[in-house]
């Protein structure tokens, strides 16, 4: 096993981890920055498949702005989901 | 060989479709999408990796490259969905300012 | 019930995928097999599509960035349809918000003088860097629309740290129109000069300059500055209600 299957397989742990998180918590808050981890994984593989364009598009909008428009409409709504 | 990012991101999409069909509250549904979103994006990239390849930027001292494609399409795609995105998520603080309640459910007994 | 149905779904919908995508070999394929198909003269070129972008795309176009060559470029058409969908999505959002503006009064409450001076400090390197980022994508990674994306996120400090703070919608429309009609103009302009939309008609220079590539910076520091606008006008109007 080399490094870049080592470094891929751990960070795909983590990206389901924080994606099956995010399906199941009732927080939305919490799900909404658990979705936030998941870009950010996502854009770290992007750069280990060597596409840096894309990995900097979605470090800035997948973890970023995306992030801070649905914190924006949770505020405008409910927080906790029934 | 598994192809395990293949799996990975098979297993995002499937994690979305999931949240779509079994959870009632209009943002959880929002993130799932979003979900698929990042599934079909990574699924892309990673069909379009070539093993010892470099980024697509020629400076004269590679020659093996990956494929250029699938990231000038994802590059786009990325922006339009955050977008659609944003656009979806006033739809449903629309509805919530009109009936008071994010749950599918309530919503559809509010309209009876 | 619900939930067992779903996850019956998923499971399923999980196995035939990766059934699917199992056979197809991950790294290890060879970009000049793709043979592109002519159903006219019904013969196989020599040249993949993929490979042809590789190997011609300095030549053809002077972008060192192979991936800003196709967005920008081979695909323009298309850019230029993305970036029209992003404009009504903008719009859509903004019309929908509009309508709940004026509901209630929010009790605003300022951040500390630290927050405050350190963003407006930071503001000014942040769109600086956008900057850098779409006028530097012919050369580097990045290009307009990551470029803008970092722009809008400096806007966004700004207004996580003065409650108060908009965005000027009449700014924002300007810039966003003239980046609109910039991309256009220069797609006209090359139909005029060349007999093809969005045509690189200018001299294409010296590759890994920063004034090469002819039309490509052009169009995405327009693509840059329109999508910086238009996401910034996104995140004014999910900040909803105030006074």
């Amino acid at each position: 096993m080399d490094l870049f299957t080592l470094v891929s397989l751990i960070l795909i742990i983590a990206m389901l981890i924080a994606a099956v998180v995010a399906a199941e918590i009732k927080d939305l808050l919490s799900a909404a920055i658990a979705m936030g981890i998941v870009s950010l994984i996502v854009s770290i593989l992007f750069y280990i498949l060597q596409a840096p364009d894309v990995a900097i598009t979605e470090a800035s909008i997948g973890a970023g702005l995306s992030l801070a428009i649905m914190i924006f409409a949770i505020k405008h709504t409910e927080r906790w989901e029934k | 060989m598994i192809p395990y990012y293949y799996l990975a991101s098979v297993a995002l999409i499937v994690i979305g479709i999931y949240i779509v069909i079994a959870k009632k509250n209009l943002i959880k549904i929002i993130i799932g999408l979003d979900m698929m979103d990042t599934g079909v994006n990574l699924l892309l990239i990673s069909i379009g990796y070539v093993k010892g390849g470099t980024a697509p930027i020629e400076n004269g001292n590679y020659t093996l490259y990956v494929d250029p494609i699938p990231q000038a399409l994802v590059l786009t795609a990325i922006v339009i969905g955050v977008s659609v995105m944003a656009l979806a998520l006033s739809i449903v603080i629309g509805l919530y300012k009109n009936t008071g309640s994010l749950e599918l459910d309530e919503i559809r007994r509010e309209r009876k | 019930m619900k939930r067992i149905l779903g996850g019956v779904i998923a499971v399923l919908i999980f196995i035939v995928l990766a059934l699917a995508f199992v056979h197809i070999p991950f790294g290890n394929i060879d970009l000049a097999e793709y043979h592109y198909y002519n159903p006219v003269d019904n013969e196989h070129t020599q040249d993949s599509v993929p490979q042809h972008y590789l190997d011609e795309g300095k030549k053809e176009t002077g972008s060192t960035n192979i991936v800003t060559a196709v967005v920008v470029d081979y695909r323009g058409f298309d850019t230029l349809g993305e970036v029209t969908v992003l404009f009504l999505a903008s719009t859509g959002v903004g019309s929908i918000m509009y309508i709940f503006e004026k509901e209630k009064r929010r009790k605003v409450r300022r951040a500390n003088a630290v927050v405050e001076t350190a963003s407006k400090l930071l503001f000014g390197f942040i769109i600086l860097f956008g900057a850098y980022i779409f006028v530097h994508g012919h050369l580097t990674p990045g290009g307009g629309f990551p470029g803008g994306a970092v722009i809008a996120s400096s806007f966004l400090l700004l207004y996580l740290a003065y409650p108060r703070f908009h965005a000027e919608h009449k700014n924002l429309n300007i810039a966003e129109s003239l980046a609109g009609l910039t991309f256009v103009g220069v797609g006209i302009l090359g139909l005029f000069l060349a007999g093809y939309f969005l045509y690189n008609f200018l001299p294409f220079g010296l590759p890994t300059y920063l004034f090469s590539a002819g039309v490509i910076p052009v169009i995405y520091v327009a693509v840059g500055v329109k999508v910086g606008s238009e996401l910034t006008g996104i995140v004014d109007a999910m900040m909803g209600v105030r006074e």
